[in-house]
């Protein structure tokens, strides 16, 4: 006689991965990848690699510990609903445990192949997202998203820092840069689409503030980005072509920025295109901005350059 | 062509899939920290 049948099944290993949210993992390494091919210095290539290997997989941690403390919220939420742990397709304790290992296995990698600053600022990354975030502020401010940016702003940090060794005014830009984005990023998305937040008690700002508050917010921050992406620029850290196409990209954003900050729904069944316009707008920004960095620095010949 | 539904079956189904997932991971960092010590030698 056995009594295995009484047991729930293993977690699918798809489970375990789908646990690292692969798609933000998609923007990480591609900003992570960005800073590390801007910097002024060459990597190894198999240094580059491990070095957004260890960004890669310190997110994946980070995300798994979101959802491992999100799960009650997560299975309150339609859109979430499905994930391995409201599922009941895993049990938490694998979550946090995978979450942990994942997040100070990166840590330890990162340090040793490539160096401790570039660690440092991984694990402070990982600490920032999944207790400052998660744990302690999104449950408490409807600034939430303003601080979540934070988080997906480390990766060209810790690119660039992984390549130099050094922290210096291009790479915090850079994260000033995705940091100024995230909001009118998210609060646009926000606007057109109903989300359950509000139901499980996550203070999110269009139904805490309202939408024209959401709206004026949105603009605030197109506004501040336009100089801001302009910057790498001003100092000298890149060349015209980066500068051109910063002033173009940025100079699009504010414009449909104002389009959504200066308008009101006209009514309930309002089609809201210019919010739609405005967040698709917004990944091919982020893309091409960083893309047109890493243009720049490659394509431009090597001492044009202050 | 049938499909069995045994949880028993299931059950080794999956140990077997995340067993080969590992062990391909685990292949991967072992090439992995050859090629970095080569690099860091370099």
């Amino acid at each position: 006689m056995t009594t295995t049948t009484a047991q729930p099944l293993p977690t699918e290993w798809r489970d375990f991965f789908a646990l690292t949210k692969p798609r933000v993992m998609s923007l990480v390494i591609f900003t992570g990848l960005c800073g590390l091919l801007a910097a002024p210095v060459t990597i190894h290539p198999v240094l580059g690699f491990t070095a957004i290997l260890c960004i890669a997989i310190g997110a994946g941690g980070a995300a798994a510990l979101n959802q491992w403390w999100e799960a009650d919220l997560d299975a309150g939420m339609k859109r979430t609903a499905g994930r391995p742990l409201p599922a009941g397709r895993m049990d938490r304790t694998s979550a946090r445990d995978f979450g942990v290992a994942l997040s100070v296995g990166s840590v330890l990698l990162m340090g040793v192949a490539i160096g401790w600053l570039a660690a440092g600022i991984l694990a402070l990354s990982i600490v920032y997202y999944a207790v400052v975030y998660t744990i302690w502020l999104k449950p408490r401010t409807p600034q939430n998203i303003v601080i979540g940016g934070g988080a997906g702003a480390f990766p060209p940090l810790i690119g660039w820092v992984a390549a130099t060794g050094d922290v210096t005014a291009m790479p915090v830009i850079l994260f000033a840069i995705i940091f100024f984005w995230t909001p009118p990023h998210f609060w646009a998305l926000a606007l057109f689409v109903k989300s359950d937040y509000a139901k499980v008690g996550i203070p999110m700002l269009p139904v805490v503030a309202g939408e024209a508050a959401t709206r004026r917010q949105i603009l605030f921050y197109a506004v501040l980005l336009l100089p801001l992406s302009l910057l790498p620029w001003w100092i000298g850290g890149t060349g015209a072509i980066y500068g051109v196409v910063a002033a173009v990209l940025s100079g699009l954003f504010l414009l449909l920025s104002i389009r959504v900050g200066l308008r009101q729904r006209k009514a309930e069944d309002d089609t809201m295109k210019p919010e739609k316009q405005l967040f698709a707008y917004s990944v091919i920004y982020l893309f091409a901005l960083f893309a047109a960095l890493v243009a720049d620095h490659w394509l431009v010949v090597p001492g044009v350059h202050a | 062509m049938t499909e069995s539904f045994d949880p028993e079956d299931q059950r080794k189904r999956i140990q077997r899939s995340r067993n080969r997932v590992l062990a391909g991971l685990l292949i991967g960092f072992a090439v992995l920290v050859y090629f970095i010590s080569i690099a860091k030698m370099g």
